[in-house]
């Protein structure tokens, strides 16, 4: 959807439209075209002013994708050649972009940028935009999954703070399930999220995929332990079985007690403070994620901003994306949707400086870890999904679980591994 | 005396389904109308309190509406242009013409209709790459320009013109060209207009092949418009009605006006008689 | 001579068009079925490699295609017989004797079927929404509890299959009205004059005269359910659990969500020899039972 309200008559565009599509695109002046997603194309269209006023002879045309739509997208855009100039993908969907080397390498430029510096970025997250060693993406916001949770019902369970390792949250979770009875939970991990079972996963040492990330490595003691303790919580009736779309309006169901803990992401930072009740907004907290000894690490999330290899005006593209990476335009994005700024001087804004809530997602970015670099990956990371959750509905035992993931990952990772004997694909 | 519940009863159902039948499309226009946030109460509401019309601004104002009908527009246009170009020499030359293998050919295309559209989408889609028409509006027109099921509607009525007017033409030596100009063009207009009318709303209607072809958003019809809209705005069921309103209006006007031509063609070759 | 010439020039453009635009990718569909068309080689071409048929063997192991198979079944066996039977029950009373205002109701009967199915399908996932959707509501008013239409496996389904009879079933209702207009009326005089109660005179005279239209009818409705696809993706997403992921709908995600396209093309042509199979098996069923 493109968000810029039209300056041309309908009657123009019905011209112009037909007209400029079927020309090559190299137009007069520079248009840059901007593809960004969900909230974030609605508002970033607010920034562009400021951009084109320094830019004299620059204009940004943003088109909105939907999430759920925008993977197919790019992707058909790429077969079609139709991809945009600058795009916000999400960071797990880099390595398929650069194995279809449909992004530019970034390094020289970042090299000779004094905008955007590793420095200034989160480790975990700068590191997921570099694959086979080259820079492909600036992150432009950060996300991660850690824990929102009733503060007021965990204190009346007798628990005072919030749990460090696995095995405190299991004893608060049971705590809270034993005072809340019947017809409530402890937790919420829906079903058709890979994101709180993905977390647990990456808390462990061994990686995900082995050889080169030819083979799933599901079977290591590391993911069956991680696989284990969350089969345990729904064993014990302490979240219920259910998916998204089986809730209803979540922000309800918190309120009103159906569940105390929630692994989710920033965006909710916003939500929980719009759509609860006012008398409920002190009763609701964050907290970094537990891990098996200690606080634990997190998904390495978030969308970075590319550029396209095939894109004709990639200076101009690196200015917008330089332009996104300030620190005050990170604050005014952060200000306008709330996504988390991916440099670590805008944190120091006194807003977020003063938002207890989103401190536990500051300590949590200091200990992310990327996901395997496998164009293949998210179709895994689904996949181990659907089997954690028939896990989940069939009390399956948690070793046949993990050797259905591996057996799915293996079989997608076939053509992987046939690239990877001949020399042509790269190790992830 | 006996006769009058049986009429009452067969006109009781007959307004049953038809207040089943139209329910969702009145409610759609009702809530249209509605301000934001007002349909998601309960008991849902089926009038609007007040009138109003923010989704309607809203749409065009800031979805870019506007733009996805001019589009819808100008492609159900030019694909009923392209299909009376290109169905109705053919149609008529299966009907009339006689020429080497034109039944076998006939036969073909009618086993034509059995595979599934969808299996020539993702090759066509990469064809098209490879010549530029991807992402603009000649490859949404071009692979749509002539279709069996157009042809099979002309060829059926076609069958009706009298032999011995053609005949009687080509004895006095008009070509071929001048006879479909001046007897049969005029003899076939019923069908015309039911081919216009099919294409037009066929092409209206189309969601799969342009939500393929065209990424550019400005280039979106309104299905395509709607079904992404739908995604993002899921909870403005106030916005999402307007917009189905300015997508399903059009075509229903369309349809009560022309009805008598498309449901003659729904019917061609379908029932003898 | 002349003729044979100006009957190829004629035909010769939309031959073009239906050649070019059709059956060439539907052949170089089934060669791409033979290929592992991935993004590695949509990347570079030189990735692809030519597998023979095994895009078929691995679609016939794997289990999402299966429960798309038998989720596009389940649409086809229940909605079939629904929207035939609400079709000729409409026909039936549209053609009946006692019917008034007959353009009225045979116009606002047909009128789903000229929607565009995507807007509909937005106004069906409002009126299905669990607690403001209109149907709850209703069943509400007659004392049945809510129903998670769109949220709950069990019921996403036949919330599809409600829709989908809908939107169709005033184009086979028109059909079928055609076709009781073939039915002689003496015949009925004949059965009523020999003292056929309603229901005798329907199943003696109406539905043998019918016959070749409910062929014809089935047959065009069985090949279009088949071929599921906007529904669940405007309404579902193939969701919740997979239960409404469709055979087509299935071959979108493999071919445009992840671009598989060898796959995608393998399960496009499953779906083709399911549709040729359905249509012969029925036509050999009809001229067995001589309605052929």
């Amino acid at each position: 959807m493109t968000v810029r309200p039209s300056r041309r008559s309908a009657l123009g565009q019905l011209v112009a439209g037909p007209l400029a599509a079927c020309s090559n695109g190299a137009g007069d002046g520079t248009v840059l075209t901007f593809w960004a997603m969900g909230r974030e194309g609605e508002v970033v269209q607010a920034l562009m002013s400021t951009f084109e006023r320094a830019n004299p002879g620059v204009t940004v045309q943003v088109q909105q994708l939907p999430w759920s739509a925008a993977h197919a997208k790019l992707l058909t855009a790429f077969a079609g050649g139709s991809l945009p100039d600058v795009c916000q993908i999400g960071n797990t969907w880099l390595p398929e972009f650069v194995a279809l080397r449909a992004v530019e390498r970034l390094d020289a430029r970042v090299l000779a940028s004094s905008v955007v510096k590793p420095s200034d970025a989160f480790g975990g997250i700068w590191r997921t935009n570099v694959v086979d060693g080259g820079l492909y993406g600036v992150p432009w916001y950060v996300d991660t999954r850690l824990l929102f949770y009733r503060r007021d019902l965990l204190a009346r369970a007798g628990f005072g703070a919030p749990p460090t390792t696995w095995a405190q949250w299991l004893s608060a979770m049971q705590a809270v399930k034993r005072m809340v009875g019947r017809g409530a939970y402890a937790a919420l991990l829906p079903l058709d999220e890979y994101e709180p079972l993905l977390t647990l996963a990456l808390q462990q040492d061994a990686p995900l995929l082995r050889d080169g990330g030819g083979r799933g490595n599901f079977r290591s003691p590391g993911f069956k332990a991680a696989l284990a303790f969350y089969a345990e919580i729904f064993a014990r009736g302490l979240a219920p079985p259910a998916s998204d779309a089986d809730i209803g309006n979540l922000y309800d169901e918190f309120a009103r007690g159906y569940f105390s803990f929630y692994v989710t992401g920033p965006w909710n930072l916003g939500e929980f403070k719009r759509r609860l009740p006012a008398p409920d907004q002190g009763a609701w907290m964050t907290a970094p994620m537990p891990g098996p000894g200690g606080p634990g690490a997190g998904l390495a999330g978030g969308a970075s901003l590319v550029v396209f290899r095939r894109s004709p005006r990639k200076d101009a593209a690196w200015r917008l994306i330089e332009y996104l990476s300030t620190t005050e335009v990170q604050s005014r994005f952060w200000a306008l949707t709330g996504d988390l700024p991916s440099r670590k001087d805008a944190w120091s804004a006194p807003a977020l400086v003063n938002d207890i809530h989103a401190a536990a997602f500051r300590e949590q970015l200091e200990r992310v870890k990327p996901t395997p670099q496998a164009p293949e990956w998210e179709r895994i990371a689904t996949e181990m999904q659907l089997v954690a959750a028939r896990m989940v509905s069939e009390r399956l035992t948690v070793d046949e679980a993990a050797t259905e993931i591996d057996r799915r990952a293996d079989r997608l990772l076939e053509k992987r591994r046939w690239m990877l004997a001949r020399g042509l694909g790269t190790p992830a | 005396m006996k006769r009058l519940p049986a009429s009452l009863v067969v006109n009781a159902l007959l307004a049953l389904a038809a207040a089943v039948a139209l329910l969702p499309l009145l409610w759609m226009l009702s809530v249209s109308f509605m301000r934001p946030g007002e349909a998601d109460s309960f008991p849902p509401p089926f009038l609007p309190r007040a009138p109003s019309l923010a989704a309607y601004k809203e749409l065009f104002a800031h979805q870019g509406v506007g733009r996805d009908f001019a589009n819808s527009l100008f492609l159900a246009s030019a694909a009923t242009a392209l299909s009376l170009l290109f169905n109705v020499t053919a149609g008529y030359a299966f009907a009339k013409l006689r020429f080497a293998g034109r039944d076998r050919v006939f036969q073909i295309l009618l086993g034509a209709l059995v595979i599934p559209g969808q299996v020539a989408m993702i090759p066509l889609f990469l064809m098209l790459k490879t010549v530029g028409l991807v992402n603009n509006f000649g490859g949404v027109l071009i692979p749509a320009a002539a279709g069996v099921f157009g042809i099979f509607l002309v060829r059926q009525y076609a069958l009706s013109i009298p032999d011995e007017l053609l005949e009687a033409a080509r004895v006095d030596g008009a070509s071929e060209f001048r006879i479909f100009r001046s007897i049969v063009l005029p003899a076939l207009r019923p069908i015309l207009v039911t081919l216009a009318t099919f294409t037009f709303l066929a092409t209206w209607n189309d969601f799969m092949w342009p939500l393929i072809v065209l990424s550019d958003d400005r280039l979106y019809t309104l299905p395509v418009a709607l079904a992404s809209l739908s995604r993002e705005h899921v909870q403005d069921a106030e916005l999402m009605m307007a917009g189905a309103v300015v997508t399903v209006l059009p075509v229903l006007l369309l349809f009560i006006a022309l009805q008598r031509y498309y449901i003659r063609g729904l019917l061609a070759g379908s029932v003898k008689g | 001579m002349k003729r044979d010439r100006a009957g190829w020039i004629f035909v010769a453009p939309a031959m073009t068009i239906i050649g070019l635009f059709f059956f060439l990718p539907v052949a170089a569909a089934f060669v791409l079925s033979l290929t592992d068309f991935d993004i590695y080689a949509l990347a570079d071409l030189g990735n692809l490699r030519f597998v023979g048929l095994r895009n078929y063997g691995e679609l016939l192991a794997n289990p999402l295609f299966w429960q798309a198979v038998a989720n596009t079944l389940y649409f086809v066996v229940v909605g079939v017989p629904l929207s035939i039977a609400a079709s000729l029950g409409a026909a039936l009373l549209l053609e009946s004797r006692l019917a008034r205002f007959k353009g009225f109701f045979r116009t606002a009967l047909f009128a789903p079927v000229v929607t565009t199915l995507v807007a509909v399908a937005v106004i069906w996932r409002y009126l299905l929404h669990t607690r403001y959707g209109l149907i709850n509501y209703g069943l509400g008013e007659i004392g049945v509890r809510p129903v998670d239409w769109l949220g709950d496996p069990h019921w996403a389904m036949p919330a599809i299959i409600l829709f989908a009879v809908w939107k169709n079933f005033g184009y086979n209702m028109i059909i079928f009205v055609a076709g009781l207009q073939t039915i002689p009326e003496d015949l009925y005089e004949a059965a009523r004059i020999d003292g056929a109660s309603a229901l005798r005179r329907f199943w003696h005279v109406t539905l043998p005269g019918l016959a070749p239209v409910v062929l014809l009818v089935s047959l065009l409705t069985i090949a279009g359910y088949l071929q599921l696809f906007a529904e669940p993706y405007v309404m579902t997403q193939g969701g919740p659990a997979q239960s409404t992921v469709s055979i087509l709908y299935f071959m979108y995600e493999q071919g445009f969500k992840w671009w598989s396209l060898g796959m995608a093309s393998a399960v496009a042509f499953l779906l083709f020899a399911m549709m040729l199979a359905v249509t012969v098996i029925q036509l050999a069923i009809a001229r067995r039972r001589g309605m052929l």
